[in-house]
């Protein structure tokens, strides 16, 4: 693993708000006050079931959102409010996005060239055509795709390609940080392996850092080094991939990880997943703290609860 | 062989397309007993979803079926048992008599398969009122019974609301209710679980075999995530290319798969076990139907590819009872050729883990 624990986070999430308004008498709290680190050359792993809030929280990191309360810290840089023109420069080149699904968030009636090329051609961060080409080209090579897939449209290519573009997409400014929002779920198991590992070896070659965000979980744990669940809008339980996965404490992360499928028939027709209900549990998330279980593992739980799960 | 309801004898499909003729089913056989969960497993663009479109007798406009037989059987009006063949009838006729009535099927999206302009009751007493006697308030008090089954809290309630007001695992269990409300033979699910979480998954997955024990009722689940199948079949088929590859009881094909894509598909699923810091992949990608397949459709990809497999598609060999695999490997005349060393650790593991519960194994 590459990431540097030493170092100054690259993104500081601090008790971030995140509220939608619908009517006058009706508020969205999509998230409420979650706080998390990610450091240079590390990779964060959000997961959560629909409506976790999970994209919400991406979203709201990169600016898509107005973050209701709490404070982004990018790069030693606050985000959270108004940006300054050259604060915006920075987070839209440091700061890069990879979408869900890669047949609607490429422009069809664009080249992939152009699609690549967009935030360069933005940036002004080339001198003549001759440049743009060839850092283009250098992208595509290192996603895979070959030169001449340059000038075809999106429509021509296959789902795991469509992905690749979407990640050169992605790296062609060279950020630091990347934030994939269930980039591999509307793939075939196969394709998603080796999307997967190209994510893994352009990480060991940039050393960019990523936010994971999915609901698969065996695919997070075997891509993140610390992983943080949600549900609704809370964070749960965070810790490294290791101490969420050997010693789980929320009930809400043990039915989580009790619910992954194994390819093991005898063990899998004999196992039961355990439910999880938040209206009948009597936890009340509002009322949790963080309380530390050691290490880097936090479960956010009342004195009593926490008492309770750790035994 | 007294209960086989559903016999698929030899099919093949092509559809015309602008660019050509595509062979997307090259001859399939496989069948189906009473009460019995069968999987097919395959990546997309293995022609898993048209052969049970074939099944239902839905097909596309452009579809042409060459050759091949669908024999199904099941009790009709009057109570006899009738065996058709249905690639012989046509549509009108399949939509009276099989389609939602013998066969239901739940397909992947729940919110593309429920109407969002219909409230949940219209559409669940639509189909029993187009398929049975029933009185339209007995049509009601079934579907509200339906809804209980699936279960569904505040099933009046719900009657009334439109798709939209519903969760993604709360429109999967309409759909279900509506697969099941004219007490079909057989139900098809098409990756019944993939638009959905993992929790909902396993609640999904769980309400489909209840159902199934409690109706007696057949099973064809259509999937690509193989956690899925260990959970629930009794019975794989693993197809590839339009061709079914290798078929067996799901502990021959899981513990001892014997095809080398089966090992490949095996071996790409991430484990929770293992530390490995890279993911298996199978190289290339499946080919492109358009064009004829000369030898094995896989051998691009193969590894331990033969010199044979480029000139001649393998039989299906026999290894067990029920265990059948279309590889050269098999033949006595190849080399012997052993199942990659990782594959072969993981498996003796989940073998170890399994004996637990099982100790024949």
């Amino acid at each position: 693993m590459t990431a540097n624990y030493n170092a100054e986070p690259l993104l500081k999430v601090e008790n971030l708000k995140q509220h939608f308004k619908v009517s006058n008498n009706y508020t969205v709290k999509a998230v409420e006050g979650v706080s998390f680190e990610i450091y240079p050359g590390e990779t964060y792993g959000l997961v959560g079931e629909s409506g976790s809030g999970k994209s919400t929280i991406g979203r709201s990191v990169i600016r898509l959102y107005n973050p209701t309360d709490g404070k982004i810290t990018f790069n030693d840089t606050d985000i959270t409010g108004h940006l300054s023109r050259s604060d915006k420069t920075m987070l839209r080149t440091q700061m890069q996005m990879i979408f869900q699904d890669p047949m609607s968030s490429l422009n069809p009636r664009k080249k992939v060239e152009d699609i690549i090329g967009e935030g360069l051609d933005i940036h002004h961060t080339y001198s003549s055509k001759a440049e743009r080409d060839k850092k283009i080209k250098e992208i595509l090579a290192k996603v895979g795709l070959a030169p001449e897939h340059a000038s075809r449209y999106p429509h021509q290519f296959s789902g795991g390609q469509r992905q690749r573009v979407g990640i050169a997409r992605a790296l062609i400014m060279n950020p630091k940080l990347i934030i994939a929002d269930e980039c591999i779920s509307a793939l075939d198991v196969s394709i998603q392996a080796q999307v997967v590992n190209l994510m893994k070896d352009i990480q060991a070659e940039t050393g960019a850092a990523y936010l994971f965000i999915a609901h698969d979980l065996s695919m997070v744990k075997y891509i993140s080094d610390r992983i943080g669940v949600l549900h609704l809008g809370h964070l749960l339980e965070t810790g490294t991939t290791e101490e969420i996965f050997s010693n789980p404490i929320h009930p809400y992360t043990k039915s989580l990880l009790s619910a992954i499928p194994e390819p093991n028939p005898v063990v899998e027709k004999n196992r039961v997943a355990l439910t999880y209900d938040y209206k009948t549990s009597g936890i009340n998330y509002n009322e949790g703290t963080e309380h530390l279980v050691g290490g880097t593992h936090y479960v956010k739980c009342t004195d009593a609860e926490f008492e309770k799960w750790s035994k | 062989m007294a209960d086989v309801i559903l016999n698929v004898k030899n099919l093949d499909i092509s559809f015309k397309t602008s660019a050509g003729m595509v062979h997307a089913i090259r001859g399939i056989d496989f069948d189906l007993e009473r009460g019995e969960t069968v999987a097919i497993v395959g990546e997309s663009g293995s022609g898993k979803s048209v052969t049970m479109k074939a099944a239902m007798g839905i097909l596309a406009k452009n579809a042409v079926v060459n050759s091949g037989q669908i024999d199904f059987t099941y009790t009709n009006e009057d109570g006899e048992l009738g065996t058709v063949d249905i690639l012989e009838k046509d549509k009108k006729w399949l939509r009276k008599h099989i389609n939602g009535k013998r066969i239901a099927m739940v397909f992947q999206d729940p919110m593309t398969s429920l109407d969002p302009t219909m409230n949940i009751g219209k559409q669940l007493v639509e189909g029993i009122l187009l398929h049975t006697k029933l009185s339209k308030d007995l049509a009601y008090m079934k579907a509200v019974s339906l809804l209980k089954e699936v279960g569904i809290e505040d099933a009046e309630k719900r009657m009334k609301q439109y798709p939209h007001q519903l969760s993604g695992g709360m429109r999967q269990r309409v759909v279900i209710a509506i697969a099941l409300s004219c007490d079909p033979n057989l139900l098809i699910c098409d990756e019944p679980t993939t638009a959905l979480d993992v929790t909902i998954q396993a609640k999904i997955i769980e309400l489909i075999k209840k159902v199934q024990k409690e109706r007696g009722i057949s099973v064809i689940y259509i999937t690509h995530d193989l956690g899925v199948v260990a959970k629930v079949a009794d019975y794989v088929n693993v197809m590839y290319a339009g061709k079914i590859i290798e078929k067996g009881l799901t502990n021959e094909v899981f513990y001892d798969p014997k095809h080398p894509y089966t090992w490949g598909l095996l071996s790409a699923m991430p484990d929770l076990e293992t530390d490995d810091d890279r993911l298996y992949t199978i190289p290339g990608s499946p080919p492109n139907l358009l064009h004829e397949v000369k030898g094995d459709a896989f051998s691009p990809r193969n590894r331990f590819a033969l010199e044979i497999d480029d000139i001649e598609e393998p039989p299906m060999f026999q290894i067990t009872k029920n265990h059948f695999a279309a590889t050269w490997l098999l033949d006595p005349r190849a080399p012997k050729v052993e199942m990659p060393t990782e594959l072969r650790e993981r498996l003796d593991r989940m073998k170890k883990e399994a004996s637990k519960y099982d100790s024949e194994l």
